[in-house]
């Protein structure tokens, strides 16, 4: 029976995995090792700020297991939003960790690298040509804050990895890759079809977390054959079983019936799910619906300022009362003290855990029920020295402001930290979340072959 | 008087999620295919129900979808700011789930049915 093999061994490269789990993998003779190495639920700041989420000796102990285990067994390696968000710089940055593995261990390969990142002008182009669209929770885009952005990537589909793999790279690290991407590529290049391959590669993302216990730290085999897929965890005290797979699918979309990728929806309205056997689960009749136009996920971050943060708390049953009353005097001192500066100069916001401090806007229960409360005062401002200015005096404010009823007259605030106002450095938000139409898949993504010899 | 069960005593997972940077989604995976047919032929949880719990317009529950194969029922919701932004409590979106722990789903109890 014709089949492809392929290991994924972690859901996100440098989350780590059980070296006995990788060697089951290996002996099952797998044709392709596959990783995701990013997403965006770290928030906007490392998109923004090109630097990773995960930590570089983790990702690089990953990286060397999987790399040495590749150019062992003469099988391609494939990564995907490398660096965590799959900028340009994040790619440099990995590919710097593949260098040294390339180094330290003596390994001879041909490395691709899949640009991702856009240029800001090539971008107002296409907005201008009309060829970006957005989605129904985003609302739309426009010039000015296309203009605002720090830093744009595009989200690649199958086909600039399968070039990649045309061109004979071995180890391929792409930037901002949709994740089934970099286990369905091969898997499609070979002539498998395209609907089993990325439902596969959604599941395989994750590595084992589609398992039961589930895990992120561990590794997830799949073998796709014509007309079905086998997933089996590889450590033997997990288990895939129809619901814990079916049950992945639901896993941070908003429709698990129709997931929207590059080019296209992979339709699982007709998937089946069937238990293989005490360990494996048997896929099947998931199908991908090619789009009329073929359109690419763009993502953009912006920066809006610098944030200094203060941690306090108070266990006075009369000030927690009060607490509204105290916090709206001490953002009115705050403008009294600095009438010079403009409202959009600086946001002032206090976060009070104990009410509101989880849920926010999003919090129907707003009666205090404990003892005491966290209380965050966060300044987000035009600069660093600024966000400084602002936080201290909203702390000194607030630890010493009369409120009425007041008994304790010594200080309204515990600090546990000295000093008690920390730095946060850059704030980032996402400004970019929006289709690209594209004539050519691979017309936004640039690759390019190294030969390490 | 009808009687209820709490959603508690239905369930094997419930969760929030970001669904991207712009939404979050609910997942209920209910302990049996029973115990989910019978929830999901109730039509207790749909948009206006999301709305009220979370006090939001009822435009921004973007869906409520039924998915047989994993016994499930799914919400998604428009984040009140897109994750990470100025003002933001919880950037994963991983701990907004706990008023959707006061469902009541109205529950007929069949005649052998224990207590």
């Amino acid at each position: 029976m014709k089949e492809l093999r392929v290991l994924s061994p972690t859901a996100i490269l440098g989350y780590g995995f059980p070296k006995e789990s990788f060697a089951r993998g290996l002996d099952k003779d797998p044709d392709l090792i596959a990783v995701d190495a990013g997403s965006t639920d770290p928030g906007p700041y490392y998109l923004g700020a090109g630097v990773s989420f995960t930590d570089r000796a983790a990702v690089k102990r990953d990286l060397k297991l999987m790399i040495n285990a590749g150019q062992d067994r003469e099988i391609p390696v494939i990564l995907g939003t490398a660096g965590g968000a799959g900028g340009a710089p994040h790619l440099e940055w990995c590919v710097e960790i593949v260098k040294e593995i390339a180094n330290e261990d003596n390994l001879n390969f041909k490395l691709a690298t899949i640009q991702a990142e856009q240029d800001k002008e090539f971008i107002l182009n296409k907005f201008n040509q009309g060829d970006i669209s957005h989605l129904p929770s985003v609302g739309e885009i426009n010039e000015e804050e296309l203009k605002a952005s720090t830093r744009i990537v595009a989200q690649m589909g199958v086909e600039p990895i399968i070039k990649a793999l045309d061109m004979g790279a071995e180890v391929i690290v792409a930037g901002r890759a949709y994740d089934p991407t970099v286990f369905a590529s091969l898997c499609i290049k070979e002539g498998y079809p395209a609907g089993l391959a990325l439902h596969m590669g959604k599941i395989m993302e994750c590595a084992s977390i589609a398992a039961n216990p589930g895990s992120g730290s561990d590794c997830m085999f799949g073998t796709l054959r014509d007309d079905h897929f086998l997933l089996e965890p590889l450590n033997p005290e997990r288990k895939c079983t129809t619901t814990s797979v079916a049950a992945h699918t639901l896993y941070e979309k908003a429709n698990p019936l129709q997931l929207h990728g590059p080019g296209g929806i992979i339709d699982l309205t007709g998937t089946e799910f069937e238990q293989y056997d005490e360990r494996v689960v048997k896929v099947s009749g998931s199908k991908f619906i090619e789009s009329d136009e073929y359109t690419i996920k763009l993502e953009g971050a912006k920066k809006v300022g610098y944030r200094t943060i203060s941690i306090a708390g108070t266990r006075d049953p009369i000030m927690i009362k009060e607490l509204d009353h105290v916090i709206e005097v001490v953002k009115e001192t705050v403008r009294d003290n600095f009438d010079e500066l403009d409202e959009a100069d600086y946001e002032l916001l206090f976060r009070i855990y104990g009410r509101d401090g989880v849920m926010g806007d999003l919090e129907p229960e707003l009666e205090v029920l404990s003892n005491e409360v966290g209380i965050t005062i966060e300044v987000v401002a035009k600069t660093q020295e600024l966000a400084n200015t602002i936080c201290s005096f909203a702390r000194s404010t607030m630890l010493h402001y009369g409120y009425p009823g007041r008994v304790a007259t010594a200080g309204n605030l515990a600090f546990p930290y000295s000093p008690s106002d920390l730095k946060a450095g850059e704030v980032y938000e996402f400004n970019l979340y929006h289709l690209l139409t594209v004539d050519d898949p691979c017309e936004v993504f640039s690759v390019e072959i190294t030969d390490y010899r | 008087m009808a009687e209820t069960k709490n959603i508690r005593e239905l369930v094997d997972v419930i969760r929030s999620k970001n669904a991207g940077p712009y939404e979050i989604t609910f997942d209920f995976i209910f302990k049996s295919f029973d115990i989910y047919e019978k929830v999901k032929a109730s039509k207790v949880i749909n948009e206006r129900l999301i709305a009220e719990l979370y006090d939001i317009a009822i435009e921004d529950v973007i869906s409520v979808i039924n998915y047989d194969q994993a016994k499930a029922i799914k919400a998604t919701i428009v984040r009140p700011r897109s994750s990470g932004a100025v003002g933001e409590t919880d950037v994963y979106g991983a701990q907004q789930h706990a008023p959707l722990l006061s469902i009541e789903v109205p529950w007929e109890r069949s005649k052998y049915e224990e207590d």
